[in-house]
């Protein structure tokens, strides 16, 4: 099966098609960017402290450029999700019928409590918004934050959102090419930063990106749990895992380890 | 029936309305479909959740075809 190219990708020509390298790779240079700004200030105000006490203001400074810049990096990230401004009622309600048409149940409710589509990907799961889309990476730990729209600005809201959505189903990685990094990092710094309304859809997002492998354990773990036991009989009769309560020979009270 | 949607600023127009035994219907449609290219929009068909396909002409046996503007990051 070949995969289909967005046309869009034509117009950033120079920039590599964004693969899981290529995401690993961008990750760790956003990580690296944000401890080259972080210790510096750090090591400097330590120096500072122990060469002058006194220069305790200034290195209050230091450190609050520290925590400054990484915060307004992961801001930055939060705000691809941001809302924009609405356009009339009924094109509204227009846009979120065929929004609606193209999700499942889930998203859709999603979407009306916190005004984000949720979709699957190769690269993990992604949460769209209006203007951007944030992608949650297996694990859920880690996102990437991107900036994308569509270029007609007058739409409203559900015909953004399903403008970016048909172009994320189409191809992803093309998707991914065509929208300019905005932060990648950590899942909790963009959390804080974003608006309230938009938190269950991030945690949402980070329940789905965790490996499947542990919740398909957890549930046949449930499962298991709540049927009775039963092993094979050479008889052909399944008998109960455990052998019928016999009457216990260690003391009724107090806990067993305790009974001496 | 079939529809040919454009996403605008009214949430979306319906351009064209066909079924495959209507073959007036279905020149009527191609030849929106392919104005609106010319236009500059793109035309998408929906094939279920997580899927989506590009078409550069109209497969007259989808059910919903839509166009949509260019995206671009930023």
């Amino acid at each position: 099966m070949i995969d289909e190219v967005l046309p869009e990708t034509a117009a950033v020509y120079w920039r590599p098609r964004v693969d899981e390298r290529h995401l690993d790779r961008r990750a760790r240079l956003w990580t690296l960017t944000t401890v080259a700004h972080t210790i510096p200030y750090l090591a400097a105000s330590g120096v500072l402290l122990w060469l002058e006490p006194l220069a305790a203001p200034v290195v209050f400074v230091l450190l609050a450029h520290a925590w400054v810049i990484p915060a307004l990096y992961a801001k930055r990230g939060a705000n691809v999700l941001r809302r924009r401004p609405r356009a009339d009622g009924g094109a509204e309600r227009t846009a979120l019928g065929l929004l609606g048409d193209l999700v499942g149940h889930q998203a859709r409710d999603l979407h009306a409590r916190t005004g984000l589509v949720l979709e699957r990907g190769r690269f993990g799961v992604w949460l769209v918004g209006e203007a951007g889309a944030v992608l949650v990476r297996p694990g859920g730990r880690r996102v990437h934050c991107w900036c994308v729209h569509a270029e007609d600005r007058s739409l409203p809201s559900g015909d953004r959102i399903a403008h970016l959505l048909l172009a994320l189903r189409t191809d992803e990685q093309g998707f991914a090419t065509v929208a300019n990094l905005a932060f990648s990092g950590s899942r909790r710094r963009v959390r804080r930063r974003l608006h309230p309304e938009h938190r269950p859809a991030l945690d949402t997002a980070a329940a789905a990106a965790r490996p499947t492998v542990q919740a398909g354990a957890r549930d046949s773990i449930r499962r298991a749990m709540s049927k009775p036991l039963t092993r094979p009989d050479h008889s052909g009769h399944d008998l109960p895992d455990r052998a019928p309560a016999r009457p216990s020979t260690r003391p009724r009270s107090g806990h067993p380890h305790r009974a001496r | 029936m079939a529809r040919l949607i454009r996403m605008d600023r009214s949430g979306h127009t319906t351009l064209a309305e066909w079924t495959a035994a209507d073959e007036q219907a279905v020149e009527a449609a191609v030849a929106t479909f392919r104005e609106q290219l010319d236009a500059g929009y793109y035309a998408v068909v929906s094939e279920g959740e997580g899927r989506a396909r590009q078409v550069d002409e109209l497969p007259v046996d989808a059910e919903l075809v839509i166009l949509r503007r260019p995206i671009a990051g930023g």
